[in-house]
């Protein structure tokens, strides 16, 4: 590879040994002294928390570095070990990660690709992370996963939903841990067969971009399955905030299904929206009309209200699971900051634990051997159930959960309550399947 | 020197040491000090500090001399970036083409949008650009996707069919933009004691073509061309009643202007092969007016200003959380540590904006001509007489 | 057919938001001469009347419930709002449920103190400055509003509901003989056009029937030669500043249960607004009206699944298609007067 992506700390080092006393300026190459880009050398490592704080998602963003900041904690052996006491792998021992401390840096991605990535720039070329996590868009993913195969970082995604995050646009340097479009309507669809019965006439309003036709695709093809029919399907602009002419036409179609692929403000407003159009009192075809959300955050069901009662949606994770590690992650956050954390929370802290196990394991910070050591890794104990991290395209596989908005909150944080757990062989679907055809994982990258 | 009067020469010649030094001056603070968070000399940033300069530069020339306020410049920019992605997909990585290609695209488009806009003046033409730039971002971001790659952006990928260059490096990788074999992030480091100072590739090739830009821009200004647009801006109607037709005066304005931002956009997608839709969003059309006014309009360096504090705020203030300020004021009292970090924390980080917006209206308030202004009254506060345009008295390390 | 009558119902609907703040806009615009960027930010800031209200109404304290837990296993606290301790729980209920038409006469006080405050502190030193300082400095104040209603509300949007009362919808088809349930309309919605057409009746009636209004009007048609005329035009453009914040605030406020109000929400009408203004012609009042209401009821049209068939993608651009067609037939929009802001 080229001789660029300097290794500013090991430069740093080298270089005030070589020029100690000194007064001569001394020339460096950085031609990888540790052969791959950022290689800590002192008695710290440093990570990049790439989170949206500006911008519509700024919330979701606020509460990803809550957890990473809880993880951290974590990993340095500070406060009560959260997931680590729970987690099936025990390589980490609260002594950072290969007994360095760990430290880290934060941006802003704005939920724009280019200022994500000047961000995650700025965090390999100045503060020389070694890994970069974090984001609430699966634009901002993409194109932040892409700028870390370049530089030869890893790249653990946060908050990223569209098939093609792990499909077309897979890049060997970058790990999803939360779950996408087609695992959504893969579990959305027996649930909401069982329930709404199985010749239902369905609409779908698609925000227009990637992730939206995505998410359609995903849940048509998973509905149609079970007998469903779609009759309608509208593209509404992302600037869109007033859905009013998107719903009237639902109310000529002969349509008893209407599916909302948004996220974030326009799944708030196009919800709202349809419920002030009392289609949820309407009865078409014999049946009651009913609306469907297939990814819910429990941030934007707050934004919401009281219109999401009895809607159905999926979700990553929910803080009102039972099991040991989801226990322990809400304890130690709730501890800390008073209330529970989202969804966005789970999967960053995941995923920062996530890295800091498969480098313990590796023994090396070297972005390739990290991604030998989470290829094919499972695990337990992170809140969804036995977990594996496929290597053939880097999606981990593991439960999902079918919520419903629920009708008497006990508090403003108790909004969805989980209706299944779709166990994780129904989600499951082939590297090769047609909804991630193209692209190509490549060559993990080590940069310098 | 040049063809360009003393003055201009010397401002050229400290604009080009500045730029050729900036790698100095932008680092001011040692490796590891607690002031290194303000120091903006890694590659990334330095390359944005000369590619929305040029963007502004280009900019000035249409806003500061003809006085014609266009909503929607960002719109060339985003057309220059994709058209460069698209040269390094199918043709080569090497920048040249595509960066030729990038302008000549944006003129092309420049030349359409212009043509219509140009027929009204005032506000009606700023509209009338916005609205372009708003369709184009628009469609780029839904219906086009199958050219603009949508939310995600244009973006190389291993099975891109270029003509001349391999499809995938030995290793497996995507092959990084270069210069006839010079690769784009290629640099070198130079430590001295604590300090390290980066030389990139990348930010000397866009600081090459930064100066060029700017020696140009200063050729329009003092060339006839440039004063016939001055007229235009000074009383459209007396030019109007001497005979002469400003249409074809401005249009060329409008067109070299958005070739300046095809340039830009050319430039970035060459440090950093990804083009997206947002790039083109009125916000971002916004901005360049907003380094403008902020630099000092109509002035020659006070754009490159205005993109330097710009781009540095973003940059730097956004990546300053509560750790950060603890670890600073951490010599305080405990209370007092809390106090003092509580009262600036709104402004760091997350509140960056919020920093960016108490900046737009101080410097607009105290400062009607920009920072050039301020810096004429530092200068004049030396006992100098005021230059027309500032020496070297620029307070800003952003070159 | 009853599609279309729907669609024409959206698009008066919509347009009554964007005339409002059109109207506001103009207002300033044609008596004081400042292109105002921050008034999208006024808009946001009465939304957020709105919200703060009905936060204090329901302002609370803590009870334990016997017997339950939160999710950390200490004791589950329920939220008594003072409210109900004043008036009694049914008629606090009432009054919190109330909170969004309650806070027009919140909002109206707020929005004229902002008014003003922001005129004599701020813009009133711009009235003889290039209108790119105007923008930036009305810019400017923009995102410092909004960051600060960030800081304090965060980013997420906020329900903000309607009176149970306005729940629900109007069946209008069966009023003029379609079958019931075909056309129907929420309504809250209805309650916005109604407003919308009081204030935009009032704000004409106020400028044509009062010596005030006439004042005014004189003013925005020859500034100077008022103020020679010996009278204080001053005093009465900052009224005027502040009247025009009431109108973007009380549309604002009224907006509420329509979308859940959060802290860029005026950033997402500004440009929208600001192309209604001059679509409309420049300083024409009935001009930003009209063109409020065209732009919303082809808004409307052109999100049909019949018309986005026939040219993709249209509902994405038609707004800013219209504002070209319509500039480059009509030089100054649609009822501009001629020399206003062209140069």
């Amino acid at each position: 590879m080229s001789k660029g992506n300097l290794t500013r700390r090991g430069v740093l080092k080298t270089g005030a040994v070589a020029g100690a006393g000194l007064a001569l300026p001394t020339y460096l190459s950085a031609a990888g002294h540790e052969g791959f880009t950022n290689a800590p050398t002192g008695s710290t490592v440093t990570l990049g928390f790439n989170v949206p704080q500006s911008g519509p998602y700024a919330d979701e963003g606020a509460d990803e570095l809550r957890a990473y900041e809880l993880a951290v904690e974590h990993l340095n052996g500070e406060g009560d070990g959260g997931m680590l006491n729970t987690f099936s792998s025990k390589a980490l021992d609260g002594t950072g990660i290969l007994g360095k401390k760990v430290e880290y840096v934060t941006g802003d991605t704005q939920t724009k690709s280019d200022a994500a990535r000047a961000s995650a720039k700025s965090m390999i070329e100045k503060d020389g992370a070694i890994m970069i996590t974090g984001g609430s868009s699966s634009g901002v993913a993409v194109a932040v996963q892409a700028l870390c195969q370049e530089a030869g970082v890893i790249f653990m995604a946060g908050l990223t939903h569209s098939n093609d995050t792990t499909g077309k646009d897979k890049r060997a340097n970058g790990f999803r841990h939360f779950f996408n479009s087609y695992m959504s309507g893969a579990a959305l669809a027996p649930v909401l067969a069982a329930n709404y019965g199985t010749d239902r006439k369905a609409y779908h309003l698609t925000a227009d971009y990637n992730w939206g036709y995505t998410t359609e695709e995903a849940v048509r093809s998973s509905t149609e399955a079970m007998g469903w029919e779609t009759v309608g399907s509208v593209l509404t602009p992302l600037t869109q905030t007033d859905f009013s002419s998107y719903i009237t036409p639902v109310l000529q179609s002969d349509a008893d299904v209407l599916v909302l692929n948004h996220y974030g403000g326009n799944m708030v407003n196009s919800l709202t929206n349809a419920v002030q159009f009392g289609l949820r009192d309407r009865v078409v075809n014999g049946k009651n009309f009913e609306i469907v959300v297939p990814l819910y955050s429990r941030l934007m069901a707050k934004g919401a209200g009281a219109n999401v009662k009895g809607i159905f949606g999926s979700t990553n994770w929910h803080w009102s699971l039972q099991d040991e590690g989801s226990k322990a992650f809400v304890q130690s956050f709730g501890t800390k900051y008073g209330f529970p954390p989202s969804q966005a929370a789970h999967t960053c802290y995941v995923q920062a634990l996530l890295y800091a196990d498969a480098v313990q394991r590796a023994g090396s910070f070297a972005p390739c051997a990290v991604v030998e050591a989470l290829e094919g890794f499972e695990f337990d104990g992170m809140g969804n159930g036995p977990t594996l991290y496929r290597a053939e395209d880097h999606q981990c596989f593991k439960d999902v959960l079918v919520v419903k908005g629920k009708e008497n909150p006990t508090s403003e944080f108790d909004l969805l309550e989980v209706v299944e757990v779709t166990p994780v062989d129904q989600v499951t679907y082939a590297p090769d399947h047609p909804q991630f055809a193209g692209g190509a994982l490549g060559t993990c990258n080590n940069g310098a | 020197m040049f063809g360009l009067d003393k003055k201009d020469a010397s401002l050229l010649l400290i604009v080009t040491a500045l730029v050729a030094f900036a790698p100095f001056l932008l680092n001011p603070f040692p490796e590891g000090s607690a002031m290194a968070q303000f120091n903006a000399g890694y590659p990334d940033l330095m390359q944005r500090f000369v590619i929305f300069g040029i963007f502004a530069i280009g900019f000035n020339i249409l806003f500061g001399l003809t006085g014609y306020l266009s909503f929607g410049h960002a719109a060339f920019l985003g057309v220059g970036s994709y058209a460069a992605v698209w040269m390094f997909k199918l043709l080569s990585m090497n920048v040249l083409p595509a960066i030729i290609l990038a302008v000549i695209v944006a003129g092309i488009f420049a030349l359409i949008i212009g043509y219509v806009s140009l027929r009204r003046s005032g506000i009606y033409f700023s509209i009338l650009t916005l609205a372009f730039a708003q369709m184009s971002f628009a469609l780029a971001y839904s219906v086009l996707t199958p050219i603009t790659g949508g939310e995600t952006g244009l973006q190389l990928a291993l099975d891109d069919p270029r003509i001349f260059g391999s499809a995938t490096t030995a290793e497996g990788n995507i092959p990084v933009p270069g210069f006839f074999g010079l690769e784009m992030r290629d640099s070198t480091e130079l430590v001295l004691g604590n300090w390290v100072f980066t030389f990139s590739v990348g930010y000397y090739f866009a600081a090459i073509i930064m100066l060029l830009s700017f020696y140009l821009s200063i050729r329009i200004f003092r060339s006839p061309f440039g004063m016939m647009l001055r007229a235009v801006k000074s009383n459209q109607q007396r030019l109007n009643y001497t005979g002469l037709n400003p249409r074809p005066y401005t249009l060329a304005a409008f067109v070299i202007s958005g070739m300046y931002a095809g340039l830009a956009g050319g430039l970035m997608a060459s440090m950093d092969p990804l083009a997206g839709a947002e790039r083109m969003f009125w916000t971002a059309s916004g901005e360049v007016v907003l380094m403008t006014i902020l630099g000092g309009v109509g002035t020659l360096i006070g754009p490159v200003l205005g993109a330097g504090l710009i781009k540095y705020m973003e940059n730097i203030i956004s990546k300053i959380n509560s750790d950060i300020l603890h670890s600073w004021f951490a010599f305080l009292p405990d209370g007092l540590e809390d106090l003092v970090v509580t009262l600036i924390y709104p402004f760091i980080g997350k509140g960056w904006h919020l920093t960016l917006g108490i900046v737009f209206m101080l410097v607009v308030i105290f400062l009607p001509g920009g920072l050039v202004q301020g810096g004429q009254k530092i200068a004049g506060l030396f006992g100098r007489k005021k230059a027309q345009e500032p020496k070297n008295a620029t307070t800003e390390p952003a070159e | 057919m009853d599609a279309i009558i729907l669609q024409i119902l959206n698009g008066l609907d919509k347009g009554s938001a964007y005339a409002l703040i059109a109207l506001g806009l103009t207002l300033i615009f044609g008596t004081l001469g400042v292109v105002n960027f921050a008034h999208g930010a006024l808009f946001m800031i009465g939304a957020f009347c709105a919200v703060t209200l009905s936060r204090l109404l329901s302002l609370s304290h803590k009870v334990e419930i016997p017997g339950a837990v939160d999710f950390l296993g200490n004791p589950q606290m329920r939220d008594v709002p003072y409210i109900y301790e004043i008036f009694g729980e049914n008629l606090g209920a009432t009054i919190i449920d109330w909170a969004v038409p309650l806070s027009i006469l919140f909002a109206i006080p707020v929005m004229i103190l902002i008014g003003v405050i922001m005129e004599r502190g701020l813009i009133k030193h711009f009235y003889k400055r290039p209108h790119a300082d105007q923008i930036l400095v009305t810019f400017g104040l923009a995102i410092v509003l909004q960051e600060i209603i960030k800081y304090y509300y965060g980013a997420n949007p906020i329900p903000t509901p309607a009176p149970s009362a306005f729940v629900g919808s109007f069946d209008f088809g069966a009023l003029i003989g379609f079958d019931p349930g075909t056309i129907i309309y929420p309504y809250w919605r209805l309650v916005y056009f109604a407003f919308a057409a009081v204030i935009i009746g009032a704000v004409f009636a106020f400028l044509q029937f009062t010596t005030f209004g006439m004042v005014v009007r004189a003013g925005m048609a020859d500034r100077e030669t008022v103020g020679l005329l010996g009278i204080n035009i001053d005093k009465r453009f900052t009224i005027m500043f502040g009247l025009a914040a009431a109108v973007a605030g009380l549309a604002g406020v009224m907006y509420t249960p329509i979308n859940s109000p959060n802290y860029h929400m005026g950033m997402d009408f500004l440009v929208l607004s600001f192309v209604v203004v001059v679509v409309g012609g420049m300083g024409s009042l009935p001009g930003a009206v009209l063109a409020g209401f065209l732009l919303g009821i082809l808004e409307s049209f052109a999100s049909m699944r019949e018309v986005i068939d026939i040219i993709p993608g249209i509902n994405q651009v038609i707004i800013y298609l219209v504002a070209i067609i319509i500039l480059l037939t009509r030089p100054r929009g649609l009822m501009g007067r001629k020399g206003v802001m062209e140069d």
